[in-house]
This record gives C-alpha cells, sequence and structure tokens, in this order.
C-alpha cells in the first residue's frame, strides 16, 4: 500500500521534472518527496486511530485500573497503558501525584512516566512509515522492556523518601469525568490530529530534508567507518548525544533512517532514538516539582544504562 | 457562576483560558474565571491530565484544549 508513494515520487522527479535516475539531486528530491507524502498521509491516519483509542483511556480511570494489582503485572499494564493514555509533559506532576495517591508502587509509577513518551504514536508512525512495520515492532517491544525493568529497578531501590514531601499529603479528589460517546471521541482525535501536526509539521520536513541530504550525498560506507559495530563506545555515545534533543523526536527519525542506510547498526540506531524521546531536559525541570534531585538522578542514570544494554543487545543479536 | 482554569502554565492551558473568556463574552454570561497553577490544587480536583476546566466545583473536561464553541456548549448545560 505504501508503493503508492514511491510510484508518485517517482512519476514527480523522472517524469515531470525530467531528472537522471541515480545523480545526487534526484536521489535526495526522489527522498525528499516519498518521504513527506508517506509520514503526513500516515500521520494524519493513524494518529486519528490512536486518539480514538486513547480516548476510552484517561489517566483519571487509569489510575483506578492499575491500583491493587500484583506487582509485575502492574509494570506491565503499566507501561501498555503508557502507550494509550494521553500524556503531554505539563500534565507529568498531576499525573504522578494521582498514581501515587491511589496507592501505586513507585516504581510502577515510573513504568507508566517512562514508556509514555518513549513509546508514543509519533515515533511509531516515523518508523513505520521510514523503516517498516518490523522495526517499529521491535522498538514498541524493546521500548515496553525498557520501561518494564527501569521501572522495577526504581520500585526496588526503595526511593519513596525522595519524593518531594507534600505529595503524600495531597487527597486526590473524583473528577467523575464525564462518558464521551462517539461524535465527542471523534471531534477529540479530529482536534488531536489538529493540534499534532501544528506542533510537528516543521520538524519533520526539516528532519526530512536533512534525511534527504544525507541520503543523496553521504557516502555509502562513511558511517561503517566510525560508528559501525566494531566501535564498542558508539551505542553509549549515541544515547549522550540523544538526550539533550527531546524537541526534536520528530524531525531527528528521519535523518536517523537515512544514517541507517549509511551502516549504522540497528542497536545504535535504536538507543539513539530512545534517548531522544524518552529523557529530555523539560521534563526533568516539570518533574523536580514532585521529585527530589536524588531521584531524577536515578531516574536519569537508571533510563540511560537500561538503554544502552538494549543498544549492546541488539548489536549483538543482529 | 465560577470557572476554574486549571493548568501549570503550558500552552495548551493558556489558549484554552482564553477560549473560555471568548465563550463568555459571546454567550454575555459574567462569570469569575480563576487560574489554578498550582498542582497539589489541581490533583486535588480530580484532575490529573491538564488542562481542565471546573464549572461551579465541578469538573467539566480533562486533558482536553476545547474550541470556543464546545466551551459554549458547556456553559449551556451547567
Amino acid at each position: 500500500m505504501l508503493k503508492i508513494f514511491t510510484l508518485l515520487a517517482d512519476l514527480v522527479v523522472y517524469s515531470w521534472l525530467g531528472l537522471e535516475p541515480g545523480t545526487h539531486i534526484s536521489e535526495s528530491l526522489h527522498f525528499f518527496i516519498e518521504d513527506t507524502t508517506k509520514i503526513f498521509f500516515l500521520l494524519a491516519t493513524i494518529i486519528f486511530a490512536v486518539a480514538i483509542v486513547r480516548s476510552f483511556f484517561p489517566p483519571e480511570r487509569t489510575r483506578k485500573f492499575l491500583a491493587g494489582k500484583n506487582i509485575y503485572v502492574a509494570h506491565l499494564l503499566s507501561a501498555l497503558l503508557g502507550v494509550v493514555t494521553p500524556f503531554c509533559s505539563c500534565s507529568a506532576c498531576p499525573l504522578f501525584i494521582g498514581f501515587v495517591e491511589a496507592g501505586i508502587p513507585l516504581g510502577v509509577t515510573f513504568s507508566f512516566l517512562i514508556a509514555s513518551p518513549m513509546v508514543n504514536e509519533i515515533a511509531l508512525v516515523m518508523l513505520f512509515g521510514l523503516f517498516g512495520w518490523k522495526i517499529a515492532g521491535i522498538y514498541l517491544i524493546t521500548g515496553l522492556m525498557v520501561a518494564i525493568i527501569a521501572g522495577i529497578v526504581i520500585g526496588k531501590l526503595h526511593m519513596e523518601r525522595y519524593v518531594a514531601d507534600y505529595v503524600w499529603e495531597i487527597r486526590v479528589g473524583d473528577a467523575g469525568v464525564q462518558e464521551m460517546d462517539w461524535s465527542d471521541r471523534i471531534n477529540y482525535a479530529k482536534g488531536y490530529v489538529k493540534d499534532i501536526i501544528a506542533k510537528i509539521w516543521l520538524y519533520v520536513l526539516a528532519g526530512i530534508a536533512a534525511g534527504a541530504l544525507v541520503h543523496g550525498y553521504v557516502p555509502q560506507d562513511f558511517l561503517l567507518r566510525y560508528a559501525g559495530p566494531d566501535n564498542p563506545f558508539a551505542v553509549p555515545f549515541a544515547v549522550v548525544l540523544g538526550v539533550p534533543l527531546y524537541s526534536n523526536a520528530a524531525g531527528i527519525i528521519p535523518i536517523v533512517h537515512a544514517l541507517m542506510e549509511k551502516g549504522l547498526p540497528l542497536g545504535t540506531t535504536l538507543a539513539f532514538m530512545m534517548a531522544v524521546t524518552s529523557l529530555s531536559f523539560p521534563e526533568m525541570v516539570i518533574l523536580s516539582q514532585v521529585l527530589k534531585k536524588e531521584l531524577i538522578a536515578a531516574f536519569v542514570a537508571i533510563v540511560t544504562l537500561t538503554i544502552i544494554m538494549v543498544g549492546y543487545l541488539f548489536n549483538f543479536i543482529m | 457562576m465560577k470557572i476554574e482554569v486549571l493548568g501549570p502554565g503550558c500552552p495548551r492551558c493558556q489558549t484554552l483560558e482564553s477560549n473560555v473568556k471568548e465563550a463568555l463574552e459571546q454567550l454575555g454570561i459574567d462569570a469569575e474565571v480563576e487560574k489554578i497553577t498550582e498542582i497539589g490544587q489541581i490533583a486535588a480536583r480530580g484532575v490529573l491530565s491538564t488542562p481542565g476546566i471546573v464549572i461551579d466545583g465541578k469538573v467539566v473536561s480533562a486533558g482536553k484544549l476545547l474550541s470556543v464553541d464546545e466551551i459554549k456548549a458547556l456553559l449551556k448545560k451547567s
């Protein structure tokens, strides 16, 4: 089905513009046209579908659902719900308080907080569109693994005393948010698609343009020489590079796509993308309202280490 | 009528607040609009996803950036 976008790019570049296949400029332009049309089509359709699913899982309901479950089941469910529950970083604090107050263990709450930004629908759409369903699937599963493992480790460290003291005193009210009907859900999904596209379209275009330049102009084995499977430091380096790039998650994936074509190994690629999406400086600043700095440091360190291990694992088995 | 807009101050929350004021003006309702930015206060109202709207102590919306028309519909109901 996605073939149609290759054909469209063929038509524009080779027929209408009459460019010769195989040149730097035609390769770059073909890449840009194919990827932009495909990605925006996928973003609009898939985010709409995801928003409909999401309308069934408001966080106010999620926390009631998670409270009192077996601890390992709770970690798994928490990570899965993180994927489908609407979440923006400015909601992170009320959400954290709501979870903790419902008696959900700290580690389980972190599984949710890690999965929610990392395995989000924008990253999944971009991965599916550019890399195919296999890589998108691997990202989904390893992302959930990272969220579960890091959450369990944080839980085992018993860091409850590093949660800001006032958090334990808050009593969360019962909002009794009204059930949406189908026309509400469709309106919600439409609004959601519009919000997301308005927020990320520029990053997506810039990312695909940069990716197109890499695709057309960077030599085929360029990265193999520096960041190939033989370099043991490539994974931690990619992760450290990825952490400060949060705001460009939508823009970074097309570039990563082009880099992977030029020989960046899968594990290093995955680790880099996870570092970009899961840890961000603005989110840490927001979370510092409810977490003491020791817990934030532990959170960043544990997630970073888990992502590095996933990177090594995939470089080793592929 | 007393309306509270809940949100820690992200762009979505600010847009919602101005939409609420616009809706009130269009309907000619004179209501007190208060912005609640303190996280504890937001959570205490049971809202875990911002922005949220509370009308006369009742949560009517959470986690959605409602349009002016949607807010007008909510105002007419309460």
